[in-house]
């Protein structure tokens, strides 16, 4: 699946986004990020404060505990400054 | 209507076609937000990074429960994403209701939580190079007046 950077935090890992394959235990968002997180001290850094981060799954933004299976495109989204 | 776009609009001209399309509605209400550079703190640009598809789900998903909440006839988001410059129009928010409260208040509630919801991120260009613009708490607070 493909993982999503926007903004300040796409500028920190210099990167807009991933192509992962989490193993079976990471079921949930929150999961995702928690292993994302270990693999990437940048990410980690820049995620010292996770609730300031929105999540969308598919283009639809959802709450942490929403299950991936099946998901195809997942973002992580700093807080937005829309309007 | 939603419109993700980053193409420069006519806000008086989208506002005369929306309401053309309503002969029901007894009250419009509109909202343009402007880029706005400070004499003290001048800005040359400012630069909308966004997530088109994600910003077209949840402006749709804003504008339908905007209409379900105060009985709307009819609600738009017309939102800008790339580089614009001072003076430029960023967006617009138009309701048509029957009678002017709720177009008022379903105007209010769709900009309180397209601050907060919608996926754009503001970036200031000035002379010393490019900054981003920080999230305000106040914009937190105030979507949250209209949980429930």
């Amino acid at each position: 699946m493909k993982v999503l950077y926007f903004a300040w935090l796409r500028e920190r890992l210099n990167r807009a986004s991933d192509e992962v394959s989490p193993p079976p235990e990471v079921v949930t968002l929150a999961d995702l990020v928690t292993w994302l997180r270990a693999q990437d001290e940048i990410l980690d850094h820049a995620m010292a404060n996770p609730a300031i981060f929105k999540l969308s799954r598919d283009a639809r933004i959802v709450p942490w505990d929403t299950p991936i299976d099946g998901a195809r495109e997942i973002a992580i989204l700093p807080p937005m400054t829309g309007g | 209507m939603i419109r993700v776009t980053e193409k420069p609009f006519d806000p008086g001209a989208e506002l005369n076609a929306f309401q053309a399309a309503h002969t029901e509605a007894g009250a419009m209400v509109s909202f343009t937000g402007i880029v706005r550079s400070r004499p003290d703190d001048p800005i040359s640009a400012l630069i909308l990074e966004c997530y088109p598809e994600l910003a077209e789900n949840e402006l749709a998903a804003i504008r339908d429960d905007a209409i379900a909440r105060f009985s709307l006839l009819d609600a738009a988001i017309i939102h800008r994403h790339g580089r614009l410059v001072p003076g430029e129009t960023i967006m617009m928010v138009l309701t048509l209701a029957p009678h002017r409260q709720a177009a008022f208040d379903g105007a209010q509630f769709l900009m309180d939580y397209l601050k907060t919801d919608a996926p754009f991120w503001k970036q200031e260009e000035t002379a010393a190079g490019l900054r981003w613009v920080e999230a305000r708490s106040e914009d937190d607070e105030a979507r949250a007046r209209w949980a429930r």
